[in-house]
C-alpha cells in the first residue's frame, strides 16, 4: 500500500493498485465534534477531483466530503452510515468512507504527504 | 463594539471551552468531551450551564405595577403568589413576540429573565411602556448559573440549604456565604434543576464549589440539544416578531382569565386565534431513519406542495435519533401525519409527532 495523502479538505487517501480508500483525518473529525449522520456516493457513480462526494453532520452543522481525486466509486462503508460515531473512534482506519477505481495516479502528486499536512492543519486551525 | 464575557470566562477557558458569540458574548459552546457526552451527563447526572449572558430585570412597585404590567402581559399577575414564576411573552399589537421571558413576583416587584439578544431592546420598551413610575435594573452586576438534572438538588441543596423544598416554577432568596441569592427551581432542560442569580464576585467560587460536588460545565451546545428533546422553544427560531403564541402552539401560557376581557397588548389577535385557530402551527417533527433536517429546511406534503418549514433541527442524543421542530399550515399539524423534508435538493419523509421528544421529570410537590 502507498504512502497515506492527505488533501486540503481534511480528507486522507492510499493508493493499493488502482484503488484508493478515502476518509476524513482526525483532524476534521476534532473540528467537527460528535458526528451523528454520514451519506456516501453511490456505489458504481463516478466522482470528479475535488467535487462533493458525500456528506458528515455533526451535532453542530453539515459538512460536505470531498474527494482528492477523481474515480468510479467501487466500495462504501456502510457501517459508518449505520453507526456514524465509528468516525470518531477510528477516522484514519476502520471508519474509511469510500474506495474509487482511479484512472489518472498522477492526481495524487499535489496532495500532502503526513508531515506536510499535520503543518497545514495546525496553522490553519490557530 | 467588543466582545462581552462573563464572570465564569476564565472558569470556562481553565475547562476547555470551544468559544463562540452569541448575542454579543462569547460563550462556551462545548467542552473537552464534547456535546453529546454533556447532553447525557446532564440527564443522568447534573450540569451546570452559565447563562450570566441573558437578562435579569428587576422591577420595584406595589399593586400599581402589578396592574400596569397586566396590561403588558397575558398573565393573572393579581392572583399570581409571591415567589412564583411563569412563563410569559412580550408582545406587539398583532401579538408579535418581541420576546419570550419567566417573570415571578417577589417581595417587592417582579424580577422578569430575558433573553440576550432580546434584553436590551426590552428594556426599552417596557420602559416606554411603564414610564418613571416604577424603579427598573436590568442588572449587570448579578450573574445567572442555572444547574438541571437529576443529581442537581442533592448537590446545590449541599450548599445552598433548603432549595430542595422549593416546587417547580417557584424560587426565593436564601443567603449563602454571606451573599443573598435568587434561587428558583425552573429550567430548560426537561430535567428537575435550579436557576441561582449571584452576585458576579461570588459567581466563580459558587461553580467551582458545584464541581466539586460532582456536577459538570455544559455548553450551549448540549444546552440546544437538550432543549430540543424537551420541546422547548428557542427565541429567533421557533419564535420572533412575526409569530404569535397561539401559533407557536403555546396557548397553555396565556392566563385562561385574561381570555374574556382582554386587556394586554395583543390580546385581539390573541383571542380571534384562539377562536378561528392559526393559519401554521408549531409541531414536532421526527425524519426516519438517521437524516438531520436542520432550520430552513422547507417541508412539502405528498403532492409536492411547501407547507411549511423547520425552525430547529438537530440529533436528539438521549433520544438517539434526528429530531426537529417547525410550522407546517394547520392541516397538516396532527400527529403521525406523513410530511417530506428537501435536503441537499432531495426530499425525504418524516413524521408529525407528539412533543416533547424526551419526557420531562420536573418536581411538582414536595410540599
Amino acid at each position: 500500500m502507498s504512502e497515506v495523502k492527505f488533501s486540503k479538505e481534511h480528507e486522507w487517501i492510499t493508493l493499493e493498485g488502482d484503488v484508493a480508500t478515502i476518509g476524513i483525518t482526525k483532524h476534521a473529525t476534532e473540528m467537527l465534534g460528535d458526528i451523528v449522520f454520514a451519506e456516501l456516493p453511490q456505489k458504481g457513480s463516478n466522482v470528479e477531483k475535488d467535487g462533493t462526494a458525500g456528506v458528515v453532520e455533526s451535532t453542530k452543522a453539515a459538512s460536505d466530503v470531498y474527494t482528492p481525486v477523481s474515480g468510479e466509486v467501487v466500495d462504501t462503508n456502510q457501517s459508518i452510515v449505520d453507526d456514524p460515531a465509528k468516525i470518531n473512534e477510528d477516522p484514519e482506519g476502520g471508519a474509511w468512507f469510500f474506495k474509487l477505481k482511479i484512472k489518472d495516479t498522477s492526481e495524487l502528486d499535489n496532495l500532502m504527504n503526513k508531515e506536510e499536512y499535520d503543518k497545514f492543519a495546525k496553522e490553519t486551525s490557530s | 463594539m467588543e466582545i462581552k464575557k462573563t464572570s465564569l470566562n476564565k472558569l470556562h477557558q481553565i475547562n476547555h471551552a470551544k468559544f463562540v458569540e452569541f448575542a454579543g458574548y462569547e460563550m462556551p459552546i462545548q467542552y473537552s468531551k464534547g456535546i453529546i457526552e454533556e447532553h447525557k451527563f446532564t440527564r443522568s447526572n447534573s450540569g451546570i450551564f452559565d447563562v450570566s449572558h441573558m437578562g435579569q430585570l428587576f422591577i420595584y412597585g406595589d399593586e400599581s405595577l402589578t396592574e400596569e404590567l397586566e396590561k403588558i402581559f397575558p398573565l393573572d399577575l393579581k392572583n399570581l403568589k409571591q415567589n412564583c414564576s411563569k412563563y410569559s411573552f412580550l408582545m406587539n399589537e398583532d401579538a408579535g413576540i418581541y420576546d419570550d421571558l419567566i417573570i415571578t413576583k417577589i417581595e417587592d416587584g417582579y424580577l422578569i429573565i430575558l433573553n440576550a439578544a432580546c434584553k436590551d431592546k426590552d428594556f426599552e420598551i417596557l420602559s416606554n411602556l411603564l414610564g418613571s413610575k416604577f424603579k427598573m435594573n436590568l442588572d449587570n452586576n448579578r450573574s445567572l448559573i442555572a444547574i438541571q438534572g437529576p443529581k442537581s438538588v442533592e448537590i446545590l441543596n449541599s450548599i445552598i440549604n433548603g432549595v430542595d423544598q422549593l416546587n417547580f416554577m417557584t424560587g426565593n432568596w436564601f443567603d449563602s456565604d454571606n451573599q443573598r441569592l435568587f434561587v428558583t427551581r425552573s429550567g430548560y432542560t426537561g430535567e428537575d434543576g435550579f436557576e441561582i442569580s449571584i452576585p458576579n464576585d461570588k459567581a466563580e467560587k459558587f461553580v467551582e464549589n458545584l464541581i466539586e460536588k460532582g456536577a459538570q460545565l455544559i455548553g450551549l451546545g448540549a444546552r440546544d440539544t437538550l432543549r430540543l428533546e424537551a420541546g422547548l422553544c428557542l427565541y429567533g427560531h421557533e419564535l420572533d416578531i412575526n409569530k404569535t403564541p397561539v401559533e407557536a402552539n403555546l396557548r397553555w401560557a396565556i392566563s385562561k382569565s385574561r381570555l374574556s376581557n382582554g386587556g394586554f397588548i395583543g390580546s385581539k389577535k390573541i383571542m380571534n386565534q384562539m377562536q378561528d385557530g392559526a393559519s401554521q402551527i408549531r409541531v414536532g417533527i421526527k425524519p426516519e431513519g438517521r437524516l438531520i433536517a436542520r432550520e430552513k429546511t422547507k417541508i412539502f406534503n405528498d403532492t409536492d406542495k411547501q407547507i411549511g418549514e423547520i425552525t430547529s433541527g438537530t440529533f436528539g442524543p438521549s433520544v438517539n435519533g434526528p429530531i426537529a421542530m417547525g410550522y407546517v399550515d394547520k392541516e397538516f399539524s396532527k400527529v403521525d401525519t406523513k410530511i417530506l423534508l428537501e435536503v441537499r435538493g432531495k426530499k425525504y419523509p418524516a413524521n408529525i409527532c407528539a412533543l416533547p421528544f424526551y419526557k420531562k421529570n420536573y418536581v411538582k410537590g414536595v410540599n
